[in-house]
């Protein structure tokens, strides 16, 4: 009776993660969607402690258990709320790898716990009393794709936030290390399933996993990143997947592979975003490697074309339809405010503006459009790369500010380009093309863009927020 | 085959609900609009801390000694998760506002 309540409450549960996944088609039915996600995870929460509150377990010292829990959640929630509520929008990408590893970790440590105490758990038996076989499987994949999650996101936390450098990491033998590390692995939950669950294996499979994450993040750079952040998405789900297999819980099962077929989906959109594979990703090396060639070549010094605030302002006040191209560089410079107000200026004037995103602007999926919702832009003026790309045509300006590789003709032009086959949006097709950049430095790629010695193109050297500001200015004392 | 006859025979009934979830999630998500692929991502990071779930089992009902206290911990990270997460998106979706 109160098992099949359980599993009922679970089931409610699993339907309002997927509606809340489902709400996410629109801005409009987002905000209810979270709130069913939210439901969803209370529901589990009591269904889970639903024995124990009507005492049908736990039995004397229900109030002796009930200390790690109620610490847990208030220690840990209540950090959570501090940190949801501080963090800088800009500094999203970070925060949601370092949320994560946190997955990560609680996966290998209720793996663990289900090793130590499986009858208690209801894990099967087999025939000679251990564990049974299937279980130790799942439980070994949970662990350690819980503990690859774990310190793979670390890594990725601390490239982010710049704790160390995000130039890809490479040494020779990296992947035949790697390669030879995942075997072990592998064999070791091998032997940890076949022994009936030797302890020894089990530990030690964890321990290479927690080295295997550090190893698997530290060759890609940079502006991987989105793809990263994506993969570990999807890691934590699959870990989350693999402990409800050994606990038997469908409601884990159902939530995990929900997540999982979310981060592969993003991680692919965002592969695609850059026209590689996500082999290519895995392998890493990109961007290190090409800026090294990019720097070495003969860099010739061709002329451009340098703009004032002025005159950037004026070629502004004078057209009639202006896209805004955001990239990283804008979030840097947290220039998003900035960028609104210029905005708003031109629309008073009657001028059409509108901005385009490309899928991998940004350190994160859709990490421009938080930034330009949370600068109070409207959702509706912010376009797509394929909605967007054939008006360029029609467009008077095109602000880049802060992007660069994602506008480069060359993806399109040269096949011995790296980027070569990347999307890009073609804002070289603008009647005017005003380019806000630090300095003439290569992007993240290392590819040199041929749109800055363009005859439409006037670049706008300094810090993005700097510029925008300084157009205002003399904007506004016409 | 060992694996299979060692199976526990509630495995197949898992791994159909597994699948079909995968097929859930895969057209679910793939309607999800690009320009809220953040708040997409925060939100599944906290519904993947259902992980809660199997932690509280294990601080409930784990031998006495490690296991409970495992499970404390997990419980509190996954904590972190289930508020930070859907508090953040909840911050994010909040400022996606149509033209006035």
């Amino acid at each position: 009776m109160l098992s099949t309540i359980q599993d009922l409450a679970f089931l409610v549960a699993a339907i309002l993660f997927i509606l809340s996944l489902r709400g996410l088609s629109s801005p409009e039915t987002a905000r209810s969607g979270n709130a069913q996600g939210m439901a969803g995870m209370g529901l589990a929460v009591l269904a889970t402690l639903l024995p124990a509150l009507v005492g049908a377990e736990g039995g004397g010292d229900l109030i002796g258990r009930l200390g790690p829990i109620l610490g847990g959640v208030v220690v840990g929630g209540g950090a959570g709320l501090v940190i949801a509520k501080r963090i800088k929008m800009t500094d999203l990408p970070q925060l949601v790898a370092a949320f994560h590893s946190l997955v990560g970790l609680a996966a290998v440590l209720v793996a663990v716990a289900a090793r130590l105490s499986p009858d208690a758990l209801g894990l099967p038996q087999a025939a000679g009393g251990h564990i049974a076989m299937a279980s130790l499987v799942e439980m070994g994949l949970g662990a350690i794709i819980g503990a690859i999650t774990f310190t793979g996101s670390i890594v990725a936390f601390a490239k982010l936030q710049g704790l160390v450098s995000g130039a890809p990491l490479v040494f020779p033998g990296q992947h035949a290390l790697n390669a030879l590390l995942g075997l072990a692995t592998l064999g070791l939950v091998g032997h940890f399933a076949s022994s009936g669950g030797t302890e020894l294996s089990f530990f030690l499979a964890i321990g290479l996993s927690l080295l295997l994450g550090f190893l698997l993040i530290l060759p890609i750079g940079g502006a991987d990143m989105p793809v990263v952040v994506s993969m570990l998405n999807s890691y934590s789900g699959w870990a989350a997947c693999g402990i409800g297999f050994t606990l038997h819980n469908s409601l884990l099962i159902v939530t995990g592979a929900l997540v999982g077929a979310s981060g592969a989906i993003l991680s692919y959109v965002m592969c695609k975003g850059m026209n590689r594979s996500i082999v290519s990703v895995i392998l890493g090396g990109f961007g290190g490697e090409a800026a090294a060639a990019g720097g070495g070549a003969a860099k010739e010094q061709r002329p451009v074309k340098q703009g004032s605030a002025e005159d950037a302002a004026f070629i502004l006040k004078n057209a009639s339809s202006v896209v805004i191209v955001p990239g990283y560089g804008m979030a840097v410079a947290q220039a998003q405010h900035a960028v609104r107000e210029m905005a708003d200026v031109l629309k008073k004037e009657g001028i059409n503006v509108r901005y385009a995103i490309h899928p991998v602007a940004g350190r994160m999926p859709g990490h421009m459009n938080v930034l330009l919702a949370e600068a109070n832009v409207p959702y509706d003026e912010v376009l797509e790369l394929e909605d967007i790309n054939r008006d360029f045509a029609q467009t008077d300006v095109a602000f880049v500010i802060g992007a660069n590789d994602v506008t480069n003709p060359a993806a399109k032009t040269d096949p011995a380009s790296p980027i070569f086959g990347m999307p890009i949006l073609d804002v070289e097709n603008a009647r005017t093309v005003l380019f806000v950049k630090r300095s003439m430095a290569a992007g993240y790629a290392g590819v040199d863009n041929e749109l800055f010695y363009r005859d439409n193109t006037m670049m706008l050297f300094g810090d993005a927020k700097k510029v925008v500001e300084g157009v205002l200015k003399s904007g506004s004392a016409h | 085959m060992t694996l299979l006859a060692a199976a526990h025979p509630s495995v197949v009934h898992e791994l159909t609900v597994f699948m079909l979830a995968c097929f859930v999630g895969y057209y679910v998500v793939w309607r999800v609009t690009p320009a809220l692929h953040s708040p997409l991502m925060a939100v599944t990071n906290a519904i993947s801390s259902v992980i809660v779930v199997g932690a509280l089992l294990a601080a409930l009902k784990g031998d006495p000694g490690v296991a409970p206290w495992l499970g404390g911990v997990a419980i509190g990270l996954a904590s972190v998760n289930i508020f930070g997460g859907f508090a953040v998106t909840a911050r994010m979706l909040d400022k996606f506002r149509k033209k006035s």
